[in-house]
This record gives C-alpha cells, sequence and structure tokens, in this order.
C-alpha cells in the first residue's frame, strides 16, 4: 500500500492498514487538512504515468427561503413577470439603502446550526465592487472577512456505505444579481431585476472531497440538510441551489496543485461530469509537460467539457470594503440558542435513529432520510395511530421498495401518492397478522393505488385473505398431486420439482393459501 | 412685501401665527425674491407652484389653529435631497433629468411639519467641492462682493459670463458643496434651507456667507433619499440666518428613520428651547493644533473674541489638544473617495439619468461616465477606486480608518476630561474669488476643510457661526464641535456667540 502518511507526520503503520476494514477510518476524518486524510485507492484517476489524486472544494449558492430579499422588502417569488418584484433599493435608485432583513439572519444562522458550525456573534456586510448591467449598485454587498457562520462539518454517505467527514470553511450572506436576457432584442440586452437582491448563502466547503462521486453525494447531502431546516428549497432547475467547483489534480503525497473554478453548474449530475471532465483536462495538460493556471472555467454539457471563462490576470480586483450602510451584524448566544431550540430532527440524527428505533439496516435508513418528506411519511407507516411500532423493516421494505419504485414510475412525488402512509400500514399488519401473503399484499397494494379503500375492508371484500385452514390446504395438494402422478414420481428423486408443485396449489388456491404451509405439507405428501 | 424676506424663519413663523401676513404672502414673496436673483444661479429648479400650492394649505390649517411646527414657513431644499416628482440631480450630468418617485426621509418630515418648497437648490457636484464650481448647472456667486466692487459690476461680470458660458471670474464663492444653499440663505431666497455635510459642506458655506450651519451628530438626520456622497461621513443639516432658526429646522429634520440603519433610534430633543441656554458653568476646549501658521491674523482674533464672549457668558476656557487633527484631511480624502467610487458606481446609463451609447455595454459605461461626471468627481472616483485597489487597501484605506479611530479618539479623551464643546475657526480663511482656486492643485480647495473634516471623521456634531469680518469686510465664522448627540449645547454656545458678535448684517440687493 502506498497510502502512507504523505506528509510525514503522520504514524507510518496508520498507511499501511486497510482502509475498509480498520474501523478508525470508517469514516475518514480531513479535520487536520486534506494532506492528512488516508487515500482510498478506489478514488485515484489512472493514467499511463501513474495515479492521480482528484482534490475537490465546492462553493454552494443557496437561496434563502424568505418572503423578502436580504435588504428591502421586494417579493422573492419565482415566476413573477420580469421587473415585477423590485424595489426602489433593488433598482439602486439614488439615495436607496439597504437594511437588513432579519428573516435572512435567522435563516443563516439556523444552517449554520445544521452544519454544526460556529456562529459567529458579530459580522460584516462588505461590498464587492464590479460592473455588470444585472448588479444596480455596481457592487454586491456579501461578507467577506467576517461571515456569519464559520467552521463546520457535513457527514456525507456514499453509495457503498461509506461516511466521509466534509470540513466547512464557512458560510457567508450575499445579495443575488439580476438576470441578463440576450434573446429579446437583435442588439441589445434586457436585464431583469427580479432575483436582484435575494438573499443567497454561500457555503464554501474544505477541498476535502477526492472524487466527482464523493462531490455529488456531498452536495446532495447539503441540499437534504438545508430542506430539513427549511432554509432554502434546493431547486436547482430554479437555479436556487447552484455551485462553483474547485478542482485541482496531484500525485498521491503530493502537495496541493493549482486549482481551477467551475463556476455556475446546475446540477448534481453536471457537477460530477464537470468535475470528471476537468480533472481529465488538468492531467492531459500536466502530463503533456505543461501546467495548469489559475482560472476560471465554464462547464458546457453538450460538450462534456469545461472552458476558460476567465484567467487569473483577468479577475476582477473586487475593492471589497466594509459597507458604510450598514452596521455590523451583531446578536448574542441568546439569539442563537432559541433558534437551536427550535430546529428539526435533522438527516444524521433521524438516520441514526431510525437505525436504533425500526432496526433498519444503515442503507435503508440514509435512503429514508434523504428527504423529510419519504421520512415522515416512513415513520407514519412504522407506527400506528396508537403509538405502537410495526415492523420497521417490512414497513421500509414496503414504502423504499413498492412505495417509491412505484412513485419514481410514475414521477410523482411522495405528497401526491395515491396511497396514504395510514393505508400501507394498514397493509403492513395485514402481512404482519398472516392475514395475507406477500404476494396477495403486492395485489392489494395494486388494488390501493389504482382505486383506494381500507386495506382490511378490501381483504374481506374481496376474499384475498390467506388460507390458513390446514384441511382445505391438504384438499388442494391431494388434488394437485392426483392429477399429476408422474410428476409426484418424479419428485421424490428430484426435490426441486416441490417448486412446480407449490405452484399449482397457489394457483388452485387463487393465491390465498398460506405458501409456508402449502409448502410444508407438500414435502410430507411428496416424501422429500 | 420685500420686509417679509427678511424675517427670520422664528419671526415668520411667530407673523403667521399672529396673522400679521398669511402663507401665501410670505411665500409669494420669496418667490418673487427667487426670481428675481437668477444672476447668483442659487437655485437649480424653482418649484413655484408647488409652493403656492403648500402656502394656501398652510393657510387652511392656519386658519383653523392646525398650525404644524413649520407651517407655511418657505425654504429650499438642497439638490441632493430627492423630492417626490421634482428633478434632482446632485448638480451632475449624470442624473439628467431624473425625477425620483420617493421622497428623502428629511424633506418628508419637512413637508409633514409644514414647511413649503421654494425649489432645489445648486451644490458641488455629488457634493464634491468647496466652492460650489464643480456644479454641472455652473457656479453660484455669492452675494457679497469682494472690496470696491458695486453691484453694477457684478452684474455686468455675471452677464458677460454667462453670455461666454465662462464663470464669472472675480466675483465670490458661497463656499461649498451647500453653495446654493448658503447663498439662497445670505440673500434672503428662502427662511432656511437643508444642506449636507460630508467634510465641511454645511459649516464652511455657512461661513462664507455669513449664515449659521449646523451639521448634526451622524445618524442624527437619516440619509434615505439623500443622493450619498460618502456614507459613513455624510449628515444633512440646516443653514438658516440664525442660530434659532437652525434649531427649528433640524428638530423637523432628525429622528430615527428604520430604512436607515446608520440612523441612531435616540428622541429629537426640543432643540430651540435649548438655544438660550447660555454657556454658564461650560467647559470650553480650545484646541492648540486649531491654530496654523500662516492663518490670518483676523481669525486667530476672531478665534480669541469668541472665547471671550463665551466666558463673559460663564464658560471656562481650557487648552487642550487633539493630536492627530493634522491627519484628518489626507485620511479625509481617502475615506470619503474610497465611499463615493463605490457610491457612485451606480450611475452607469443603465436604469435612469443620462446614457450615452457605445458599441457594447463597457464602452455605453465609459461613454456615459465620461459625458456625465465632471473633473472632480471623476478625479474621487478614480482616488477612491485606487485606495481600495487590492495591494493598496492596506496601505491607503486601512490605514486612513485607523487613523480615523485615533481622531475620534482624541475627541473621546477630551469630551471623558470634561470638556463639553471645543471653539476653533470654521475655515481657515474668508470666501475666496470664483476660479481662483478651481483652477490651482485640488489640494488648496481640499485645504478649506481642514478644521471641519475632523467632526465628520468623529462624527460628531458641529455648528458654524458667524463671529465677524476680516479686514475686507468679508463673513467669518467660528466653529464649535460637541459630543454626539448634544447638538443642544453647540446650539446655546452658539447663540452666545451670535449675541456677543451682532447678528451678521447681510449684503444688500445687487443682484436684481
Amino acid at each position: 500500500m502506498r497510502a502512507a502518511a504523505r506528509d510525514g507526520k503522520g504514524l507510518k503503520g496508520i498507511g499501511g492498514l486497510d482502509r475498509k476494514s480498520h474501523p478508525a477510518n470508517k469514516q475518514r476524518t480531513n479535520g487536520a487538512g486534506p494532506m492528512n486524510s488516508p487515500l482510498d485507492h478506489k478514488k485515484l484517476l489512472k493514467s499511463a504515468t501513474g495515479d492521480w489524486e482528484i482534490v475537490i472544494g465546492m462553493e454552494i449558492h443557496a437561496q434563502v427561503t424568505s418572503q423578502a430579499k436580504l435588504f428591502s422588502g421586494a417579493s422573492t417569488a419565482f415566476g413573477g413577470e420580469p421587473n415585477s418584484h423590485v424595489s426602489f433599493i433593488d433598482a439602486a435608485m439614488p439615495g436607496m439603502l439597504p437594511v437588513i432583513n432579519e428573516e435572512c439572519v435567522r435563516q443563516a444562522i439556523r444552517t449554520g446550526l445544521g452544519l454544526k458550525a460556529k456562529i459567529n456573534h458579530r459580522s460584516v456586510f462588505d461590498r464587492k465592487n464590479y460592473f455588470y448591467p444585472d448588479l444596480p449598485q455596481g457592487y454586491q454587498i456579501s461578507q467577506y472577512k467576517s461571515p456569519i457562520v464559520g467552521e463546520g462539518e457535513v457527514i456525507v454517505d456514499l453509495p457503498e456505505g461509506e461516511r466521509i467527514r466534509v470540513g466547512i470553511e464557512r458560510l457567508h450572506l450575499e445579495q443575488d444579481a439580476g438576470k441578463s436576457l440576450h434573446d429579446q432584442h437583435a442588439t441589445m440586452s434586457h436585464v431583469d431585476l427580479n432575483r436582484s437582491g435575494v438573499a443567497l448563502m454561500e457555503i464554501v466547503s474544505k477541498p476535502d472531497l477526492r472524487s466527482a462521486e464523493e462531490a455529488r453525494a456531498y452536495v446532495t447531502k447539503l441540499r437534504t440538510i438545508l430542506r430539513y431546516l427549511g432554509t432554502c428549497d434546493g431547486d436547482m432547475e430554479k437555479g436556487n441551489l447552484r455551485a462553483d467547483v474547485n478542482v485541482s489534480v496531484r500525485r498521491p503525497g503530493e502537495p496541493l496543485g493549482t486549482r481551477c473554478e467551475i463556476k455556475n453548474v446546475n446540477s448534481i449530475r453536471f457537477i460530477g461530469q464537470a468535475i470528471e471532465a476537468e480533472a481529465r483536462r488538468q492531467i492531459g495538460v500536466i502530463e503533456d509537460g505543461g501546467s495548469i493556471e489559475q482560472e476560471t472555467r465554464l462547464f458546457d454539457p453538450v460538450k462534456g467539457e469545461t472552458r476558460a471563462m476567465r484567467s487569473k490576470e483577468e479577475a476582477h480586483d473586487y475593492r471589497y470594503f466594509p459597507d458604510p450602510d450598514l452596521l455590523p451584524l451583531e446578536f448574542d448566544q441568546a439569539y442563537v440558542d432559541e433558534l437551536a431550540s427550535q430546529l428539526p430532527e435533522l438527516p444524521d440524527a433521524k438516520r441514526a435513529r431510525f437505525i436504533t428505533e425500526y432496526a433498519l439496516s444503515a442503507y435503508d435508513a440514509s435512503v429514508l432520510v434523504a428527504e423529510r418528506a419519504n421520512a415522515d411519511y416512513f415513520e407514519a407507516v412504522a407506527k400506528r395511530d396508537d403509538g405502537k411500532s410495526r415492523d420497521g423493516k417490512a414497513a421500509a421494505n414496503w414504502v423504499i421498495n413498492e412505495l417509491f419504485g412505484r412513485l419514481n414510475k410514475e414521477g410523482r412525488a411522495i405528497d401526491a401518492s395515491p396511497v396514504s402512509a395510514a393505508q400501507l400500514g394498514g397493509l403492513v399488519d395485514l402481512i404482519g397478522e398472516g392475514a395475507i401473503s406477500g404476494k396477495i399484499a403486492k395485489e392489494l397494494f395494486e388494488i390501493l393505488w389504482n382505486e383506494g379503500g381500507d386495506p382490511r375492508e378490501l381483504v374481506e371484500k374481496r376474499g384475498l385473505r390467506q388460507v390458513t385452514d390446514m384441511g382445505a390446504i391438504e384438499a388442494a395438494i391431494d388434488a394437485v398431486i392426483a392429477a399429476n402422478q408422474d410428476k409426484a414420481e418424479q419428485a421424490k428423486a428430484k426435490p426441486t420439482l416441490i417448486g412446480w408443485f407449490v405452484g399449482q396449489v397457489m394457483k388452485s388456491t387463487g393465491g390465498k393459501a398460506n405458501p409456508q404451509a402449502v409448502n410444508e405439507l407438500l414435502r410430507q405428501k411428496l416424501g422429500i | 412685501m420685500t420686509e417679509l424676506i427678511e424675517l427670520s424663519l422664528a419671526e415668520a413663523r411667530d407673523g403667521l401665527e399672529a396673522k400679521r401676513f398669511s402663507a401665501s404672502e410670505l411665500v409669494r414673496a420669496h418667490i418673487s425674491a427667487v426670481e428675481r436673483a437668477r444672476l447668483l444661479n442659487a437655485y437649480v429648479l424653482e418649484t413655484p407652484e408647488k409652493a403656492l400650492a403648500q402656502a394656501s394649505e398652510s393657510d387652511a390649517r392656519l386658519k383653523r389653529g392646525e398650525a404644524r411646527p413649520l407651517e407655511g414657513l418657505p425654504i429650499g431644499v438642497k439638490d441632493l435631497f430627492c423630492t417626490k416628482g421634482v428633478r434632482t440631480t446632485a448638480g451632475s450630468a449624470i442624473l439628467g433629468n431624473f425625477t425620483p418617485d420617493y421622497e428623502s426621509t428629511v424633506t418628508s418630515q419637512l413637508w409633514r411639519d409644514g414647511a413649503v418648497m421654494l425649489g432645489k437648490l445648486n451644490c458641488d457636484e455629488f457634493a464634491m467641492g468647496s466652492s460650489n464650481e464643480t456644479s454641472a448647472f455652473g457656479p453660484v456667486v455669492s452675494p457679497w462682493l469682494p472690496p470696491n466692487w458695486d453691484g453694477a459690476r457684478a452684474r455686468a461680470t455675471i452677464v458677460k459670463a454667462t453670455a461666454e458660458r465662462a464663470a464669472p471670474a472675480g466675483l465670490l464663492v458661497p463656499g461649498g458643496s451647500s453653495g446654493g444653499s448658503a447663498a439662497a440663505v445670505a440673500a434672503r431666497l428662502c427662511l432656511a434651507a437643508t444642506a449636507t455635510d460630508t467634510g465641511g459642506s454645511i459649516r464652511q458655506p455657512a461661513a462664507f456667507t455669513g449664515t449659521v450651519g449646523m451639521k448634526p451628530t451622524y445618524g442624527r438626520c437619516s440619509r434615505f433619499g439623500t443622493v450619498a456622497f460618502a456614507s459613513s461621513l455624510d449628515q444633512a443639516g440646516p443653514i438658516a440666518r440664525t442660530v434659532r432658526d437652525c434649531a427649528i429646522l433640524l428638530r423637523s429634520m432628525a429622528g430615527p428613520d428604520p430604512r436607515d440603519s446608520t440612523s441612531a433610534d435616540l428622541p429629537v430633543p426640543d432643540f430651540e428651547a435649548a438655544v438660550t441656554r447660555g454657556a454658564k458653568g461650560l467647559k470650553i476646549g480650545i484646541p492648540k493644533e486649531y491654530r496654523m501658521d500662516g492663518m490670518p491674523e483676523e481669525i486667530e482674533k476672531l478665534w480669541a473674541d469668541g472665547g471671550r464672549w463665551l466666558a463673559a457668558a460663564g464658560a471656562e476656557l481650557i487648552d487642550i489638544s487633539l493630536p492627530h487633527t493634522a491627519y484628518a484631511l489626507p485620511a479625509y480624502y481617502i475615506v470619503a473617495p474610497a465611499e463615493a467610487s463605490s457610491n457612485l458606481a451606480r450611475y452607469d446609463g443603465v436604469r435612469y439619468g443620462l446614457r450615452v451609447e457605445g458599441g457594447d455595454v463597457i464602452e455605453m459605461y465609459e461613454n456615459t461616465r465620461a459625458a456625465g461626471f465632471g473633473r472632480e468627481v471623476k478625479r474621487r472616483v478614480m482616488i477612491g477606486a485606487y485606495v481600495l485597489s487590492a495591494g493598496y487597501y492596506d496601505a491607503y484605506y486601512l490605514r486612513a480608518q485607523k487613523t480615523r479611530t485615533l481622531i475620534k479618539r482624541d475627541f473621546e479623551q477630551v469630551f471623558a476630561a470634561g470638556i463639553d464643546a471645543v471653539l476653533t475657526p470654521a475655515t481657515p480663511t474668508a470666501a475666496f474669488g470664483i476660479g481662483e482656486k478651481a483652477s490651482a492643485s485640488p489640494i488648496e480647495m481640499y485645504l478649506n476643510d481642514v478644521f471641519t473634516v475632523t467632526v465628520n471623521m468623529a462624527g460628531l456634531p458641529g455648528i458654524s457661526v458667524p463671529a465677524g469680518c476680516d479686514a475686507k469686510g468679508l463673513p467669518l465664522g467660528l466653529q464649535l464641535i460637541g459630543r454626539p448627540f448634544d447638538e443642544e449645547t453647540l446650539f446655546a454656545t452658539a447663540k452666545v456667540i451670535e449675541d456677543a458678535a451682532g447678528r451678521m448684517v447681510l449684503p444688500k440687493v445687487w443682484w436684481e
């Protein structure tokens, strides 16, 4: 193994351990910096000249869920007529002044708490100066040196069950810009200021991510946390969550390479594609004897490649300075504590609870908590109205496999599910009681999906109840054996034929016979 | 009716209340004076119809006995205050015919209290200047004549200069940036005027024109709706002919405003009641650093006179030191342009005001800003962008901010030691001639603010009160600097000086 301690400070022995089998390495801890993180060979990019490690850091711009903009009373509603949600402040009319919207401050603090981050009781708004038609003030109000939220972390679940810790560098509040529309006029651009001044949280990660897959999982998890908190709806299609991705490559063990920033990637899929394309490009450049220039790039999803937007030399000098129109933002710990006391249960806590309370697998728990609505639905299935728990595993199976599968297939959201949690809970009860078999349960699910109704009544009315009357089952078995004497003989030599007999018996009983009972009785009768 | 324009604001208020004349009569007298005084170029926009409409409402209210604090009193508004439906230019071509759809907090409070608007007053472009010569509307001519000039010569000079599109050289500047406000008040073209002060723009023109100018504590008046120059320094205040008039006007202008995060959430005192408090028992600081080499003897003498008058009224004079005074001006000329460079970025030709088309948007920006901004504004925008740029920020902007902290601390220490107010000259000289300094090094012009910028840098209140004249017969002012939000002591002490010096005899009308 080459995964030795690369900075010379780590213990030699740790590098030689198989990471997957060592419990201490199950959760990668990058708190001491990326240089100390163990190396995962699966994640290295192979090339003719050897292995490459990708190092990724992300800046996520998340639109704050609020009624009004960060510094004005104008609406943040999406989809209004162009320039219909614009105050004099958003349009930067002469003499207009920004006034902080406290709801946006609360949302930022709540998000910081959700990221287990340090909340700064004093932060400062700065002006970031540059000219662009969709930036009416000629500067963006942002937080440069003193952000409202400091260091925190996100625990990210990877598909293979691995969990990694991604450090959060900071979170700050800033204004969104307007939108330039270039297709409205032959020679001129139009500007829509509806977005101008809407509050964004810029969430900056440490360079702790090592693959496109990790990056995707990180954004997915961050989005989940934001949605749980209700601080950002995470709607990437509306641009309410955008990512700037910083990518560099290096030989394992070497210092960080020069990074390029890929701006404004607007879907999780594209984030993965952009990282892979950019890493390949950088490796190609280096392997051809070149070097990486620090620059800003754009991802072209059609061509699947990144292209240069502006170099370091062309980078703006933003002339940051504290905005003299705004006082430093200050609040005390009691204010933070009050917000903390009202936070909802977050995905990590919920996941842990699902594992212990409902005996779910880590995987199932992760799947269920990914969306709060899904988790709530599951809990409603898993808990009866009287507060008693149903079979959690069975509930999880039905929710994940049957319900989610069907919803996905039909492109429906959980809140548009035709089968309610109460109905699905009733179905799980019926299975648990032995009243219906798994097969019948699927039939019942179909009925519930298409026609609705009370599961218990449906079972009775439609005669779906499982036959557990041994006499009736025996009669059915005898009839099948009698009609198939030759096969019964063969079965003695070839016991696998029992499956055929089970099928025949189930068919003759309309699927209502208890399959286990059928199996046992058949073995006796056939002498297997 | 010309005697009506000679009244002070307080006298006019009392006259209206006593029904010796009507608001309409008072306003008409002023409208007529304004129309006859166009040679001075004090007003850039006259709003007689609005004034008469407001006056007639005032008369109705007076008749019903429902007079508000400023009922029917005609005032002028510096063109830096946005006025709803009335063109607002900040003295700049870049705003073109910009007509706001909103009212500044300060002016809205004046109208709330019954004041009448005569029009918008000339000022330096974006309030950047100390002589009103940077205005896109041309310079304001001071009603004060240079020594040995008569009215005929002055009128002829202005007429000739106007025909030649040149500045009327030789005549005096009213100071700036609130030059229109000061000139209009001195020439009795309004009872009082709103003004703004970023580095001395109320106090210096007041001193140059023999009027009283009060720059309140930063945060006392809302900045909402006032075109911004340097946000951390800008503060609105009144210019009037008496200390009492300033106190009356400030009470209406001031007050907390939820639309300005930097406005102070403090109740507004009855400033007028403080005017007659006197100076008995007050400790007045005399800062040695304000004694500058080459300062005219008359100013030295005036300063000493001021001290004696206050002492005679029972105040105690104490020599103090404000050691960082010398750094205030250079620090100011970093902080103010830095903020201005950012504040003026919004004038880009995209949404309002002037637009000069170009091949692409960058060219449009460049063409618009090149045509729309004057020389001084461009100079300051460039200085400001420079001191904020990467690599220079620490050496200039950050250093200036640290200096600012030290200047503030100087004052905090003397106030903590028991000083109630600081007495200084308002300006290093009396008014100078139009064209005299505008063509010289900008530093010459900036030196005008040497006694006033400290007050803005420290966010303190300061008042300039006429105290006498120089050898050429031109007015000179003294400045009193107070504790934060203690404008009352300044009104009281300024009144002592005003009483002792005798009310300034303003120039007779020659401009009609």
